[in-house]
């Protein structure tokens, strides 16, 4: 092993300790008493009353906001049972073999163990998906942002326009099966027209049936429909930057617009980036259904197969919903790592 | 430092070259070809009599529009088993009350948890965004199964109670009275007697009327969008989008048909966006994520 220096393993374990107590905090309240309390109603500081214990003060403060609650709790509920339960219903059956007919047992980690070990297509899903959101997720981010930037350049009136032709393939629902007659596998699509007219290929290709171009089609596909909220969000945050910075900058020194968009705009709009970086990667773990529809299930030799169908193979086909379950707590794992690992970075941007 | 100001369209612009703007509309010419001749290419392709469909090579512009492939869309669905008004009714039905609820419970909630503190708000808002970070297939079998208890498994709830509490719409919403319902306003309605209810309802919900209008668009589009095969069996409550879906993979014989439908799915949404375009920007200027 290495000597002095910290070795890889020591830092990766390091980064996942750290990972590790940054969920557990958001879970997990730090047990501190104490000892001055701020009033929610008048904002003052004032200490605790020696007779009552935290406990007692939460408890009046409750009983305060009984209002608060009962304006929560109906949308809490449906939360609770469509969203947290879900997600600790598949922890839970991830430790079972529950098929859907018989009672279910209890495995262990049997089948986390199947599925990194004997699972090869499981192995090429994860693959697939990380290309995937590796791919996707910063360009799709990286590209809002710069068009959101340019379009902010524009004068007013062309901006609506601009912004509407970036945003309409995201909301229009299945318009990208277009993609499908440009690349369609006669020679009437877009691609093979051109290939065939230059000469290139001698019979067309067969464009979503084919493991070389399947994921890189897809790609293209998933990134033409990736401008969506967070693009919206950059546009509307870039809009509410008070122009009196930039021409404060300008007295100040500033040079030119990337100096401006490095030094004023990302750093005022962090909240926004934030917002749009989570969203972005939700996104672009979530493409499985345009890959479906566009390539078929499963793709061709699972050229392009990801978790996603992988999850929905196993759960919604075959019914092996302990499998699945483990699935898809692997899958969740990956999403909430990603999004943390990536919000910390983002916090540090222009600091 | 004066010489270098120059104005466009009555503002002060600051340090703008003339190749950096040259650069910039470049990019977005070539970007906005990429994003716009696939949309626009679909609505030629559902203008194109059958011979224009099958021409080598393929042709961009349509030479004889022709609306035949509206009317074949038309006469496929009223062929179909189940009449396609059942199909529209059950889309407007499903997205009206989806999003009524979501609309009503999501407020609700976003009022106490931007400008009511109690024990939880955090923790519950806390859980809200962590909700934004994981896709929602993530829980599809286990929602399977809980539905299936629920004995909601081919029945409208399937689709419409989930819908009620997206948490998309409550996170924005609550931002958004966060930056733009000032406390003092809140406050004095409190000291005039109004119940809490009353001054969320009176005094708040008419401020944030953007943020409605874009929890009901962000709603509308997913239930729009959202074929729920799988929760759904029986043909007479699917949604116009199965339909159409199942008219776009219906291979060559259709694909006029599949084209006219796929440019009516895409109008919808568009033009509902574009009503709506000011009042969505400016709920979004406060969607940033602090911390």
């Amino acid at each position: 092993m290495s000597q002095g220096k910290h070795s890889f393993g020591d830092r990766v374990f390091g980064a996942v300790k750290r990972i590790g107590a940054k969920i557990k905090g958001v879970f997990v309240k730090k047990k501190e008493e104490p000892t001055v309390i701020i009033d929610p109603a008048t904002g003052a500081a004032r200490p605790i009353a020696r007779d009552m214990t935290r406990r007692q003060y939460i408890w009046r403060e409750m009983k305060k906001n009984k209002v608060a609650y009962m304006m929560v709790g109906p949308f809490m509920i449906l939360f609770f049972i469509f969203t947290v339960l879900p997600v600790f219903l598949s922890l839970a059956l991830s430790l079972t073999d529950f098929n859907m007919l018989q009672m279910p047992h209890f495995k262990g980690l049997d089948n986390f163990q199947r599925l990194i070990l004997d699972d090869e297509i499981f192995l090429l899903a994860c693959k697939n998906t990380l290309i995937f959101a590796a791919i996707t997720g910063p360009v799709s981010y990286l590209m809002a942002l710069l068009i959101a930037w340019f379009i902010n350049e524009l004068p007013p009136k062309i901006r609506a326009v601009v912004t509407l032709i970036f945003y309409a393939p995201s909301i229009s629902g299945s318009v990208y099966l277009i993609w499908q007659t440009l690349f369609s596998s006669d020679s009437y699509g877009w691609a093979n027209a051109i290939l065939l007219k230059m000469g290139a290929i001698s019979k067309p290709i067969l464009w979503f049936e084919n493991d070389k171009y399947v994921m890189g089609l897809c790609i293209v596909v998933a990134l033409w429909t990736s401008l969506g909220t967070a693009f919206l969000s950059f546009i509307a945050g870039l809009q509410t930057i008070d122009r009196s910075l930039y021409e404060a900058a300008a007295v100040d020194g500033i040079k030119n617009r990337w100096q401006e968009l490095w030094y004023i705009t990302l750093p005022t709009m962090r909240p926004q980036l934030m917002f749009g970086a989570v969203l972005s990667i939700t996104q672009s773990f979530g493409f499985g259904a345009i890959v479906t529809a566009l390539c078929g299930f499963p793709s061709v030799n699972y050229a392009a197969h990801t978790i996603m169908h992988h999850l929905d193979d196993y759960g919604g086909q075959r019914y092996e919903v302990g499998y699945a379950s483990a699935i898809a707590v692997i899958l969740f794992a990956i999403m909430i790592t990603c999004n943390m690992v990536i919000k910390k970075a983002l916090s540090k941007v222009g600091q | 430092m004066s010489k270098k100001l120059r104005t466009r369209s009555h503002r002060v612009v600051l340090n703008r070259s003339a190749g950096g703007d040259a650069g910039i509309t470049f990019f977005l010419v070539i970007m906005g070809a990429f994003m716009f001749l696939p949309m626009l290419y679909a609505i030629m392709q559902s203008l194109k009599p059958l011979d224009e469909l099958f021409m080598f090579p393929p042709r961009f512009y349509v030479r004889n529009p022709t609306f035949e492939n509206y009317s074949d869309l038309f006469s496929l669905l009223n062929d179909a088993w189940v009449p396609f008004s059942r199909y529209i009714f059950n889309t407007v039905f499903i997205t009206a009350c989806g999003t009524m609820g979501n609309l009503l419970l999501g407020s609700m909630a976003a009022y106490a948890l931007a400008k009511m503190k109690f024990p939880g708000g955090n923790f519950f808002f806390k859980l809200i965004v962590m909700s934004l970070m994981f896709h929602s297939t993530v829980n599809q079998v286990t929602h399977f199964i809980l539905l299936s208890a629920f004995h909601w498994i081919d029945t409208y709830l399937a689709i419409i109670v989930p819908a009620m509490a997206s948490t998309l719409g409550l996170y924005l919403m609550k931002q958004f009275m966060e930056s733009s319902v000032p406390d003092t306003v809140l406050e004095s309605a409190r000291l005039d007697g109004a119940s809490e209810f009353r001054t969320f309802w009176v005094i708040a919900m008419p401020m944030v009327k953007p943020a409605w209008l874009t929890l009901i668009i962000e709603s509308f589009r997913n239930l729009w969008n959202s074929g729920a095969s799988i929760y759904i069996h029986s043909e007479q409550l699917k949604t116009f989008n199965y339909a159409i879906t199942q008219i776009v993979s219906g291979g060559i014989a259709r694909s006029g048909a599949g084209a006219a439908a796929t440019v009516v799915m895409m109008l919808v949404p568009i033009v509902v966006f574009v009503i709506n375009q000011s009042k969505i920007i400016e709920t979004m200027g406060s969607s940033g994520m602090k911390d």
